[in-house]
């Protein structure tokens, strides 16, 4: 199967691997995706009080694309506002990670994990959206 | 520790030709390359002469005469030619077939075509280590059935199915007994006299020989099996398969077979032993994984195994120097688990990540001490990224937990 030299140096040199405490109230959580379909991916936020992403997690059950997608979002939200990082979207991920067709799937799921990580920030600290 | 890489553990996918067997082929090709059905002149005498050699080679092999050997393309020929040709040829004796859930595609497929033509097939289930029920195999038996039809060894997960007493069945109810002995032949013993087997399918490539040879055991008395042939025209193979012999593939056949009746039991007891420490130390070194299949009826050098909370193409990519098969067909977006693993009630998520190791004749010691290094650390990576391991360690059972799936 044929991967990017992208998507292999993310499933081999995964960037931002790991997990912040749920209960924080700084921080956003977003699982998308269930077992039975092959992905599963948790991404974590860490929001400063300027509304400022400082700092970003994974952790990604799924393809070598699952996992490069979900570790390219954690790059791609760092130092963006909420805002800033609802605008990145899932074509964003294809192009830079040169994902092919079948895999546009984990692309889009990496900007869901997005949304949800915010959602879940924004629902915690009771902060309309 | 010095390997080359990739390393070839795929084995019961095809092996790689014996040098010695590439040596006794090559002379076929520019000296003695008369067709065997040429009977006026010494070419043809010379590919006729090697062809006997080989044919007994072959027979000596499963313990039959020569002239129950048919020489085919490989064992999805010898397949259909043994069941649609019983079929065909006892067509008024009866209509029903008795076969396994877990059989290759090249019996299932061939089941299902006669199904689609009025035959009706009985599909027996298999247990959880992949064995089928005796008691349940006489109870599908009607007084319609004419041939059952069980592998010897399984491709996928190398279960050995009882053999012995199927073919005691079946001659105790005259019943035609048709095994698919792909995966066995050559590894492990196999005699027609002493199984009581009708039919057997075999190829070459799967010990150590050419690809494009196979060949068909038709038992020839006590009882004398008939088929009708699925390939006419010049009436060669005594009228069952016709077509000019392939004999470059047929003299590669007959040196594999000698090969593996002399080195077997040596080739077996090397294979165990590897198979058995690799396992060992998988199960000891990588919590939450299982064996699939049964691990006493068992091929020599197969292990197939399954790693809890790891995706399975990622663990693929992981192990990318390393030839083996996973136990889905990932082709394409949509994985489909091995119908193999499923009918022995592995649950979606782990037929997706379980590797079919398979260790052959050529396989080193160095080899299977590299593989196994590399699959504990690479499960171990995989783990510490997958939020289903978080979870799992946090006591979290994954059943009871709400998804989004996509």
């Amino acid at each position: 199967m044929p991967y990017s030299d992208k998507v292999l140096d993310h499933y081999n040199n995964p960037r931002n691997v790991g997990s912040f405490d749920k209960s924080d109230t700084t921080v956003g959580t977003g699982i998308v995706g269930a077992p039975e379909c092959g992905d599963v991916m948790k991404l974590q936020l860490k929001i400063n009080a300027d509304g400022v992403i400082e700092d970003a997690k994974f952790k990604t059950f799924g393809c070598g694309s699952a996992i490069a997608s979900s570790s390219l979002a954690t790059e791609l939200v760092k130092g963006k506002t909420l805002e800033e990082a609802l605008q990145l979207q899932n074509t964003d991920i294809v192009e830079e990670l040169a994902l092919p067709p079948v895999k546009i799937h984990c692309s889009v799921l990496a900007e869901d994990a997005i949304k949800a990580a915010i959602a879940d920030y924004r629902q915690k600290n009771g902060i309309a959206e | 520790m010095s390997v080359t890489l990739p390393i070839y553990l795929d084995n019961n996918a095809t092996t790689r030709t014996d040098p010695r067997v590439v040596e006794a082929i090559i002379p076929f090709f520019s000296n003695t390359y008369g067709n065997a059905a040429s009977k006026s002149h010494p070419f043809g005498w010379a590919a006729e002469e090697a062809v006997d050699k080989a044919r007994a080679q072959v027979a000596s092999l499963i313990g039959a005469d020569p002239r129950e050997i048919v020489f085919t393309s490989g064992a999805t020929e010898s397949n259909n030619l043994a069941i649609k040709g019983i079929a065909e040829m006892y067509a008024e004796k009866g209509d029903h077939i008795i076969t396994v859930v877990t059989e290759h595609k090249a019996v299932l497929d061939t089941c299902k075509h006669l199904e689609a033509s009025g035959m009706s097939v009985t599909y027996l289930e298999v247990d959880e280590t992949g064995l089928i029920d005796i008691d349940v195999l006489k109870a599908a038996i009607t007084g319609k059935t004419i041939l059952i039809s069980v592998m010897a060894a399984n491709n996928e997960i190398g279960v050995l199915q009882p053999i012995r007493e199927i073919g005691a069945i079946c001659k105790e109810r005259g019943i035609i007994f048709h095994t698919d002995a792909t995966q066995a032949v050559g590894k492990t013993p196999f005699n027609v006299e002493e199984l009581g087997i009708d039919l057997a399918s075999f190829t070459a490539h799967k010990m150590y020989g050419p690809k494009g040879i196979g060949a068909l055991y038709v038992r020839r008395r006590a009882p004398r099996v008939r088929l009708s042939a699925q390939i006419d025209g010049g009436g060669h193979e005594r009228g069952f398969r016709s077509g000019t012999l392939n004999v470059t593939g047929i003299v590669g056949f007959g040196e594999a077979a000698a090969l593996c009746q002399a080195e077997m039991a040596a080739d077996a007891a090397r294979l165990n032993d590897l198979r058995d420490k690799m396992e060992a130390r998988l199960l000891a070194e990588i919590p939450e994984c299982q064996v699939n299949g049964n691990r006493e009826h068992r091929l020599p050098g197969l292990l197939n195994i399954s790693f809890g909370f790891v995706e399975g193409e990622s663990l693929l990519m992981g192990l990318c120097d390393v030839a083996l098969s996973s136990g889905s067909a990932c082709t394409s977006a949509s994985l489909e688990p091995s119908y193999v693993l499923k009918a022995l009630g592995v649950g979606d998520e782990l037929a997706h990540s379980s590797l079919r190791f398979g260790l052959g004749r050529f396989t080193t010691p160095e080899e299977v001490e590299w593989v196994t290094e590399k699959v504990i650390s690479e499960v171990a990576r995989l783990r510490e990224m997958s939020p289903l391991w978080e979870l799992h360690l946090e006591g979290v059972d994954l059943s009871t937990v709400q998804w989004q799936p996509h």
